[in-house]
């Protein structure tokens, strides 16, 4: 790759952030698949960096999920979204950060196609007020927050405690980012870095002290693609996907992978156990995966957080390996207790995978 | 009387129209902005469907007009509108009365890095058919690879293209593509060779008949679809995604060198001259034409003609038989007056 070139388009594709007072709007799924990323993102920007963020309990899904899968209109997506957008309004806040990329990019269609046919806004705004007595103005900024992490990472970095670096061979980490794919497939210029070399996440790992890998299948899908795995026939064909991806990068022995989306860390993660099921392939090292980390997870390993603190206790992918080499320390016998030290119990281990 | 004739543009329209206007008795000033003449085809290896030397064309074309004015490296910074003509301002401080003007300013080649997907700029061995056609010149390029096994064509690089605001076809590509591949056999005999098309568009005297030879002589494989996606392997080979639309499957291959048939699009620094003069752009951006079947050369303004492809993309002989045309016009004009 001509890093040169790489730059010139990253630095084509950069845009406005404001650097304070977000509304943050958290994802449906990812507390329960990652339940310390959001909770860390709230205590990164507000405790650690002393920023303005606000949440709402009233904030509720952005019909994303059903608008992907076919089950809802996108009328219907629009006018729950409207709520949504009269929710910030109502709280005084005019820049929207929603933890999750395929809202993001619900938000980013939506407010595009209302840009492009003015008379469905009125519309939308009309069920609005018909439905619950709502008017709302659009955010002025959007960013996903993983574009806030981005815009904050060399705040981030001079507060590390621990690098992207193999404490014993003193080398980079090498590290795969991969990209949600409602993040900028769709409208290149939302997110920074554009779509074919977004630099979000690439932007943070080296900040961080680590190396990106560029690897044939990066732009692949992780395998979720909704419809490939909601309905229940197509799975085989979201694994497939995500065998292709690790089939794609194994030649470059990654030490850890980072992704912006919600389904794309669980499915990285937990299709790795069945892999490793099916063809008895591992692909990290010494028959370990590759560790799936989101960025949040990986911001609070680099500010020194306890990583049992951070949930990767659970995760599929035992996370040890890129502990040790990021020098973090761990007690393994806490891996299993809860925030109250109460016993979390020690799940049965796999045997396809090494875990611990 | 001014018999002035400015001729803006010295690729081989502005070229050709000054030949023919020496033959005529005039003695054309000729101004070009680059500091040699020959424009695109003086960067060019071969033409097709004969692989005849650019180089020669544009060398015997040099000699043909030295009799005429020239200014190279030289641009034009004002015009203004007299009774019976235009007097020019030129960028070395040079003031023309001009009766008549002819316009061949040509065109552009599309900035294939804009196509980001593609990978131009940031893979190494992705490269544009003008970088080929230097490298096939003689020139030096580390990116063409010593001994490739397999070599990829991407046409429509920019053209038939909305996103890339550009829904006309270049003309020329198809044509080029299949010369190039043709070119890359010749010089690596066992390199495997992908043309991936949208349409093949071989509407001129010999095309098909050199298409057949692409194909039959020298194995040039066609792949009908359009390449979505190239990334590096590990081992610094391109991977190439692409759907073969005549069997409906999804394709992927592994290549050394990937060339993207880059398309014509307009050139912009014909927009002064445009906006001095007063002349309409048509909607594909080139210069508007009074008429696009009988007056393809005529501006609609008095005294001020076209040729070549600053109206819309063109082949070597559509350009040297409207910078022809375009001569006799201005004859007919000047002698009517």
């Amino acid at each position: 790759m001509i890093l040169e070139g790489r730059q010139k388009i990253w630095s084509d594709y950069q845009k406005d952030i404001p650097d304070d007072h977000w509304y943050y709007v958290r994802s449906c799924i990812r507390q329960n698949f990652f339940p310390a990323s959001e909770r860390m993102f709230t205590h990164i920007v507000k405790d650690v960096l002393g920023k303005d963020l606000y949440e709402t309990p009233h904030h509720t899904t952005c019909g994303g999920i059903a608008y992907h899968c076919d089950t809802i209109p996108q009328e219907t997506a629009m006018t729950i979204v409207a709520r949504q957008f009269a929710l910030m309004t109502e709280a005084g806040y005019e820049n929207y950060c929603p933890s999750c990329i395929t809202s993001f990019g619900n938000y980013a269609e939506i407010l595009e196609t209302w840009r492009e046919f003015p008379e469905l806004e009125a519309r939308i705004r009309e069920d609005l007020w018909k439905a619950c007595r709502k008017e709302f103005n659009k955010p002025k900024y959007l960013a996903h927050s993983s574009d806030l992490i981005y815009h904050w990472r060399g705040d981030i970095a001079r507060r590390a405690k621990k690098l992207l670096i193999n404490v014993n061979t003193g080398e980079p980490l090498r590290v795969v980012e991969h990209i949600g794919c409602h993040y900028a497939k769709m409208f290149p210029s939302k997110g920074v870095g554009g779509a074919e070399y977004p630099c979000v996440l690439a932007g943070m790992i080296e900040s961080w002290g680590g190396q990106v890998i560029d690897y044939p299948e990066r732009r692949h899908c992780c395998g979720y693609g909704f419809r490939q795995y909601h309905v229940k026939a197509n799975r085989g064909y979201s694994l497939s996907n995500t065998h292709k991806k690790f089939e794609s990068m194994e030649p470059y022995h990654p030490d850890l992978i980072i992704t912006n989306c919600p389904g794309c860390p669980y499915f990285l993660d937990r299709w790795q156990y069945v892999i490793a099921c099916q063809t008895g392939k591992t692909y990290g090292e010494n028959g370990h995966g590759i560790p799936v980390l989101t960025y949040e997870e990986l911001a609070g390993l680099v500010l020194g957080y306890d990583p049992w603190d951070l949930g990767l206790q659970l995760h599929q992918v035992a996370v040890e390996p890129l502990l040790q080499k990021m020098g973090v320390s761990y007690d393994p016998s806490a891996k299993y207790l809860g925030l109250n030290r109460e016993d979390l119990m020690k799940p049965e281990l796999p045997t396809s995978i090494k875990c611990y | 009387m001014n018999r002035n004739i400015v001729i803006i543009g010295g690729g081989i329209a502005g070229m050709e129209a000054t030949k023919s206007l020496l033959a005529l008795g005039y003695t054309p000033i000729l101004i070009e902005s680059q500091p040699y003449l020959g424009g695109h085809v003086a960067q060019w290896h071969k033409l097709f469907p004969d692989m005849s030397s650019a180089r020669e064309l544009v060398d015997r074309l040099r000699k043909e007009i030295a009799a005429a004015n020239l200014f190279l490296g030289t641009d034009v910074v004002s015009m203004n509108r007299l009774a019976n003509g235009w007097t020019l301002k030129l960028s070395n401080g040079i003031v023309i009365n001009a009766a008549a003007l002819l316009i061949s300013t040509g065109f552009k080649l599309f900035d294939a890095a804009r196509k980001e997907e593609y990978g131009y700029g940031i893979y190494e061995n992705v490269i544009t058919n003008a970088d080929l056609e230097s490298w096939f010149s003689g020139e030096s390029d580390w990116r063409i690879p010593q001994n490739p096994q397999a070599v990829g064509f991407v046409h429509c690089v920019g053209s038939r293209d909305l996103k890339a605001c550009n829904s006309q076809c270049s003309k020329v590509c198809c044509a080029t593509a299949i010369k190039q591949a043709i070119e890359i056999r010749e010089h690596f005999p066992f390199a495997k060779v992908y043309c991936f098309y949208m349409d093949l568009r071989l509407f001129g005297k010999k095309y098909e008949d050199f298409y057949a030879n692409a194909q039959r002589d020298y194995g040039v494989q066609f792949i009908r679809g359009r390449v979505s996606e190239v990334g590096e392997t590990f081992d610094h080979r391109l991977q190439v995604k692409a759907e073969d639309t005549l069997s409906g499957k999804p394709l992927k291959l592994q290549l050394d060198m990937l060339v993207l048939m880059a398309g014509i699009v307009r050139n912009q620094s014909v927009q002064s001259i445009s906006d001095m003069a007063g002349l309409e752009t048509d909607s594909d951006g080139f210069l508007r034409s009074s008429d696009n079947e009988y007056g393809v050369v005529e501006s609609g303004q008095p005294g001020i003609f076209y040729a070549g492809a600053c109206t819309g993309p063109k082949t070597v002989p559509e350009t040297v038989a409207e910078a022809r045309s375009a001569a006799l016009q201005i004859h007919s004009y000047l002698k009517d007056k």
